[in-house]
C-alpha cells in the first residue's frame, strides 16, 4: 500500500469524519468556546481589581485559557469513539493504527486553533492588543500544535480508564508544563517586541516538544489501544 | 491450499488470571462454526484476538496464510466483525458510515459507491440510506454493522454475540443475512451464549470451558446437542 493510501487517505478521512461530525453536533467547539470566553472575563474581572500592567499578565492568561479549553475537546475527541464502541472500527482498519492518533491528533489541534482565533482578538480587546501581533499568532499555532500531540496520547490513556475527566488533567497538566512556560515566554517576547535571540530558544522548546509527543503518540497508540 | 483460519494454542492472561490456556482449531473456507461457553468463558476474548482487537500471550493466529500476530494490517484486510456494539456513529448517515469506513479499508471513488449502494440495497437499508444513524432501530443498526462488516468482502467473518437486543424478526432477518453471507467461500465463527437462535447453517461448534476447547460438535448441531455438550 503507498504512503498516499496507507497513511494521508485513512486520517484524512478521520477527520473529515470528524469535522463533519462537530459540524452537525456543535457539542465539542462550542463548550470549548463558551469556556474560554468565560475564562478571559473572569480573569478580566478578577485582576482589573489589582493589576495596572496587562501585558505582563495576557501571555499567561492567554496559555492557562488555552490550556483549559483544550482540555475539554481532549475528553471528548476519544470518549466520543467509545459510543457504541466504534474505536473498534477504527482499530479494525487495515492500516498501521497511529493514523488513529495522527487524526485524532490533528482535528484536536483544529479545534483548539479554532478558539484561538476567538480568544487572540478578545484579548487584544480585553488585555492589550499586542496580543494580536504576527508572532503571537506564530507561537499560539506552535503551542496549541505541540498541547494537542501530548494531550492526544494522554487521552487515549486515560480513555479505558473510568474517571478519565480527572485522569486526563492530572496526568496532562504536569506534563505539558515544559510547552505552558516555552509557550509564555515566547509570547512574551513578541508581545514585548523583544529581540527574536532573546527568546528564541524557548521557540525551539516548543518545537522540540511537538517532535517529541506527535513522535511518541505515533509509536505508542498501537500498544496503548491494544488489549 | 490452507485452512481459511488456523488457530493454535492461544493463550490470554487478564492479570495472572489465565483465560485461554492453549486454545487451538482451524476453520475452513465455507464452514461456519459456533463458538459456545458460558459467561466468562473467554468466548469474547478470544474473538477479538482473532480480529486483531487483543494480542495473545502466547499461540499463533493464521488468516488466509497470513500471520495475523506479526502482520496484522494485512490479516485486517480479510476480517469483518460484527459484535453486539454497533460501532455505528449515530451522527452519521447510513451511507456516510460505510463511506468512512470503506475509507478506511482503502477503498476508492466510484468502486466504493457502487459496493455501498449494493450492501444497502442487500441489508434493506437502501431508502434509509440518508438518515442518521441514530434513528435507526436496534435491528436496523444490527443491518447496518452487518454491511459494514462485509465492505470490503472479507473471506472471514467474525461474530460476536451478533443476536443480543434483536426482537424475532430482526433476528430472523440477521439469520438471513448470514446465510446468505456464508456462501461464496466465506467462513464465519460466531460466539454466542444463546442456543435457540442464529444455530441454522452452524457447520461445527466448539464449546469453550476451563480456557480451552472442551468439546466439539461436527454435523447436527442442535440446541439439544449443544446443551449437553455444555452441561
Amino acid at each position: 500500500m503507498s504512503f498516499r493510501d496507507g497513511w494521508i487517505r485513512p486520517v484524512a478521512a478521520l477527520v473529515r469524519k470528524d469535522l463533519l461530525t462537530e459540524l452537525r453536533t456543535r457539542e465539542v467547539v462550542t463548550a470549548m468556546l463558551v469556556f474560554a470566553v468565560m475564562t478571559l472575563v473572569m480573569f478580566n474581572f478578577a485582576l482589573r481589581l489589582r493589576a495596572e500592567n496587562f501585558r505582563v499578565l495576557a501571555p499567561g492568561i492567554l496559555w492557562v485559557t488555552l490550556v483549559f479549553a483544550g482540555t475539554l475537546g481532549l475528553n471528548r475527541s476519544m470518549s466520543s469513539e467509545q459510543l457504541n464502541q466504534c474505536i473498534d472500527g477504527l482499530l479494525l482498519a487495515p492500516c498501521d493504527r497511529a493514523v488513529i492518533f495522527l487524526g485524532k491528533a490533528i482535528t484536536n489541534a483544529a479545534f483548539t486553533l479554532l478558539v484561538a482565533v476567538v480568544v487572540l482578538p478578545v484579548m487584544g480587546i480585553l488585555f492589550d492588543e499586542a496580543m494580536v501581533r504576527p508572532g503571537v499568532w506564530l507561537v499560539t499555532l506552535l503551542g496549541v500544535i505541540g498541547y494537542s500531540g501530548a494531550g492526544t496520547l494522554i487521552a487515549t490513556m486515560a480513555a479505558s480508564t473510568r474517571a478519565r475527566e480527572v485522569f486526563l488533567p492530572i496526568l496532562l497538566f504536569p506534563l505539558a508544563l515544559p510547552l505552558l512556560t516555552a509557550a509564555v515566554i515566547a509570547t512574551s517576547g513578541y508581545v514585548d517586541a523583544a529581540p527574536f535571540a532573546e527568546f528564541g530558544s524557548w521557540v525551539g522548546v516548543i518545537v522540540a516538544f511537538i517532535v517529541m509527543f506527535w513522535t511518541a503518540g505515533t509509536l505508542l497508540f498501537e500498544p496503548l489501544v491494544e488489549g | 491450499m490452507s485452512s481459511l483460519l488456523v488457530v493454535d494454542r492461544i493463550a490470554k492472561l487478564y492479570g495472572l488470571r489465565p483465560i485461554l490456556r492453549g486454545v487451538s482449531f482451524t476453520v475452513e473456507r465455507g464452514e461456519f462454526v459456533a463458538v459456545l461457553g458460558a459467561n466468562g468463558a473467554g468466548k469474547t476474548t478470544l474473538l477479538r484476538m482473532l480480529a486483531t482487537l487483543s494480542r495473545p500471550a502466547a499461540g499463533s493466529i493464521f488468516v488466509d496464510g497470513i500471520d495475523a500476530t506479526k502482520q496484522p494490517e494485512r490479516a485486517r484486510a480479510r476480517i469483518g466483525v460484527v459484535s453486539h456494539h454497533s460501532l455505528v456513529y449515530v451522527d452519521l448517515t447510513a451511507y456516510e458510515n460505510l463511506a468512512f469506513h470503506a475509507e478506511m479499508h482503502g477503498m476508492k471513488g466510484d468502486a466504493a459507491a457502487k459496493v455501498i449502494e449494493e450492501l444497502l440495497r442487500r441489508v434493506n437499508l437502501w431508502a434509509r440510506a440518508n438518515d442518521f444513524a441514530r434513528t435507526f432501530s436496534r435491528g436496523m443498526i444490527q443491518r447496518l454493522t452487518i454491511a459494514r462488516a462485509l465492505l470490503h468482502d472479507p473471506p472471514l467473518l467474525l461474530l460476536d454475540e451478533p443476536y443480543t437486543g434483536l426482537d424475532q424478526s430482526s433476528a430472523g432477518a440477521l439469520s438471513a443475512l448470514l446465510r446468505e453471507a456464508a456462501g461464496g467461500g466465506r467462513g464465519i465463527v460466531m460466539t454466542t451464549h444463546e442456543f435457540g437462535r442464529g444455530l441454522d447453517g452452524v457447520t461445527r461448534a466448539l464449546v469453550i470451558r476451563g480456557g480451552r476447547v472442551g468439546s466439539e460438535i461436527a454435523g447436527g448441531v442442535t440446541p439439544e446437542a449443544l446443551a449437553e455438550a455444555v452441561a
